[in-house]
């Protein structure tokens, strides 16, 4: 999924007077086994130009990776330093920050969300660090939503009323923390991204939840603004900050803003106004009662709405693969595909010995094959060489589609095709869920014949 | 009361409640121009990102509005030409009625009349996103809230027509005896916003709103039970309910588009002692027309 991010690498480093930090090298991801942490170390290990990739976090990873090292940390990651001193750590994503308090209890949030914080500052910072660049991944709860809002926020303001939910009291905390430790350490540069609420076919969150729902739940003479960014767009925007020097906070949102009804209306949903304009705090306890979670941060985006302004990050030179209404057609699509999907896409478990076993064995052939590739020059790595042209896939705009994409088109190939699909698979992403399902729909075939 | 130091533009925002939080900066002007960021339109959205709504605004223009603007009111109309054909203008006007029919005659005049019929975003007090379907239906017809943001964003970066009350509420409070004397025009807020987008201010004067809407009393006993903004005793309200809000007066309207103000250089919004001096030239300008329309007016009803 490099597509987006090349032409920007083409285009050089970033704008004069930024600081001129090195590229990055040696990178640690904090929350690794959080959807983002995953996802964009998945990401940044394919890069052949980056030495090293380590991801912390107290939990297992969620997703297979390949080089990335796993540090399991306590939830304040409060021995992060040492690891970061260890490996000469040059750049830290700190992917970690809980936006939705549905996930989590509301004192792990607050001891992820401020003392966390606190702690992997404390971790970059100080006399010695190697830390050269920080980049944080924050909220547009940081904004909150408010009658007196402007209709966009840009990044130099701030909200108009003190926070009232614990969540977005935790991210005002901890962007104040952060704010200080770039005024603290002008050596390092910090790059904070404030995201818009972000849907996608493979991310849960409580919009995604909402929208998924038979009806659109909204409070009763309100229809509210709402801004989305796709989940390819948050990593993608990751990335660009991580190639890119850009010191500063930016909104990352799609562009366009759209309101509720118009949403329920893309979903093919109807609206149902369920919760009473006043009193909503009790409509939305009884709803969770009833099995439907409204967080309390949700009550006033449902009520207000909120829109940002995105075009400082545009001037940066990214460019948003969806805008806000293509984000929710990305999910209507999925939604319909996913009763069906359901069942073939098996989670990935992770198991310390196996994954010990695949990247250091002798044993292990594959990785070894792979070691040599990597060694013998990285124009297989970069793929789209033009001796793959004979092994094109069968399927149209293959690279650029998602596993659960791809799933239900390969039962339509014939077995040749297959062969040609696997292999191309095995060499670009090699991901578990397509190989498996074209192994199925060969063996199919196999049957069939016979 | 904090709220009568507000005008319709508030650009020193009061003291946030709760304390704590940091008052929000004014919008400064960015670096850099970000205005060929701003996002292209998607065709097959029926709403903009302010929340505009084509259908809903048509449904309105051509029943409502087409009724009040043509039989109603029989507006008529001076100077329109003085509104520019394209980029941004701030145009300026007085104020009144409980439910101000003002403000949709001028959009409406403006789309009839021009030789380059433009949408104009009217600028609305932001109470109005706090009432249960108020708060659907003010945005979709064209309104926005009055924040400096917002105009600074429709002004300068989107070239747009904004239309501000710099009377704000005082404007839409003030009784029938104190008909076309206009109030304090807030703390010139709107004459800031022009200069930091460089876009012209076009004074607007409207008469016939006054008759059209006549207020007699406020309730204020009835204004805190009710939690409306205000209570006003009309010719229909309240014993019509609330429908007797839109029941207006067949007075005849005139709206008068006087000579617009150019600003030219930058950073003229920094000198405070201007800025209170155009806000006071605009005032008065509208004042002076105002009454000599009153003046020659010779039937409140027929013109």
């Amino acid at each position: 999924m490099t597509a987006s991010a090349a032409p920007a690498r083409r285009s050089g480093p970033g704008p004069a007077g930024a600081p001129d930090a090195p590229p990055s090298r040696r990178i640690l991801v904090t929350g690794l086994s959080t959807y983002w942490g995953g996802l964009l170390a998945q990401r940044l290990e394919r890069d052949p130009s980056i030495e090293c990739v380590i991801g912390v976090d107290s939990r297992d990873p969620t997703r297979e990776l390949e080089r990335t090292e796993f540090v399991r940390v306590g939830t304040q990651h409060a021995l992060l330093r040492r690891v970061v001193i260890a490996a000469e750590i040059d750049t830290v994503i700190d992917t970690r920050l809980t936006v939705d308090s549905t996930t989590v209890p509301a004192r792990a949030a607050h001891e992820n969300n401020v003392m966390g914080t606190m702690n992997v500052l404390a971790a970059c910072g100080g006399p010695g660090s190697t830390v050269r660049k920080f980049v944080f991944k924050s909220s547009a709860h940081y904004y909150g939503s408010a009658q007196d809002d402007p209709a966009f926020f840009t990044e130099e303001m701030t909200r108009p009323h003190a926070p009232g939910t614990p969540i977005e009291r935790d991210i005002v905390e901890a962007e104040a923390s952060v704010a200080d430790f770039a005024e603290k350490n002008p050596r390092t540069l910090v790059t904070l991204l404030r995201f818009a609420n972000v849907l996608g076919p493979d991310v849960r969150t409580s919009h995604t939840k909402l929208l998924a729902l038979p009806a659109v739940p909204m409070i009763l003479g309100f229809d509210p603004r709402y801004q989305f960014v796709h989940e390819d767009d948050v990593v993608n925007a990751l990335a660009h900050v991580v190639e890119h020097q850009q010191p500063g906070i930016f909104n990352v949102a799609g562009d366009g803003v759209l309101a509720l009804s118009e949403v329920a209306g893309m979903l093919g949903k109807s609206y149902a106004p369920v919760l009473s304009p006043w009193g909503t705090g009790v409509a939305a306890a009884v709803a969770r009662r009833l099995g439907v979670h409204i967080p309390p941060e949700m009550l006033g985006q449902l009520r207000f709405g909120r829109g940002v302004d995105n075009r400082k990050l545009k001037a940066t030179g990214f460019r948003y693969r969806y805008t806000s209404r293509e984000s929710v057609l990305k999910l209507s699509e999925h939604l319909r595909l996913h009763p069906i999907l359901r069942a073939v896409e098996e989670p990935y478990r992770y198991e310390r010995e196996v994954e010990e076993f695949l990247r250091w064995s002798p044993n292990v052939r594959d990785a070894r094959r792979r070691e040599d590739r990597a060694g013998s020059g990285q124009a297989a790595e970069l793929g789209r060489g033009p001796g793959e042209a004979q092994a094109a896939p069968a399927i149209e705009g293959y690279d650029d589609l998602n596993a659960s994409e791809i799933v239900p088109m390969v039962a339509a190939l014939e077995p040749p095709q297959l062969a040609a699909l696997r292999e191309h698979e095995c060499r670009s992403r090699d991901r578990r869920t397509v190989l498996a399902a074209i192994d199925k729909a060969l063996v199919r075939a196999e049957n069939g014949a016979n | 009361m904090a709220d009568e130091q507000r005008s319709s533009l508030r650009v020193d925002e009061v003291l946030p409640e709760g304390g704590s939080a940091i008052p929000g900066p004014l919008p400064v002007r960015r670096d850099e121009d970000l205005r060929e960021h701003l996002p292209g339109v998607e065709p097959e959205r029926r709403l903009s990102d302010w929340g505009r709504s084509e259908r809903i605004e048509g449904l309105f223009d051509r029943t409502l509005y087409d009724f009040f603007y043509n039989y109603w009111f029989r507006c008529e109309v001076e100077g329109v030409e003085n509104v520019p054909a394209s980029g941004g203008a701030l145009l300026v006007s007085n104020h009144s009625g409980a439910l101000p029919p003002d403000a949709p005659m001028i959009a409406k005049s403006i789309r009839e009349e021009h030789s380059h019929p433009r949408q104009l975003h009217i600028t609305v007090e932001h109470f109005f996103k706090g009432y249960p379907g108020f708060s659907m239906l003010v945005p979709k017809v064209g309104c926005v809230a009055a924040h400096p943001a917002n105009v600074q964003r429709l002004l300068y970066d989107e070239g747009e027509l904004v239309l501000v009350f710099p009377e704000g509420r005082k404007g839409t409070e003030k009784l029938y005896k104190n008909r076309y004397k206009l109030r304090r025009f807030g703390r010139g807020g709107f004459v800031e916003a022009a200069m930091r987008a460089q876009a012209p201010i076009v004074p607007v004067c409207v008469v016939g709103a006054e008759e059209a809407a006549p207020i007699f009393a406020q309730v204020g006993a009835l204004k805190r039970l009710t939690g409306l903004l205000y209570f006003p005793i009309t010719p229909t309200f309240p014993h019509f309910g609330m429908l007797g809000m839109l029941g207006y007066l067949p007075a005849k309207f005139k709206v008068r588009f006087l000579e617009p103000i150019h600003f030219d250089s930058e950073f003229l919004h920094e000198d405070k002692s201007l800025v209170q001096s155009v806000a006071h030239e605009v005032r008065a300008r509208i004042q002076e027309n105002l009454f000599e329309m009153v003046q020659t007016r010779k039937s409140v009803w027929f013109g």
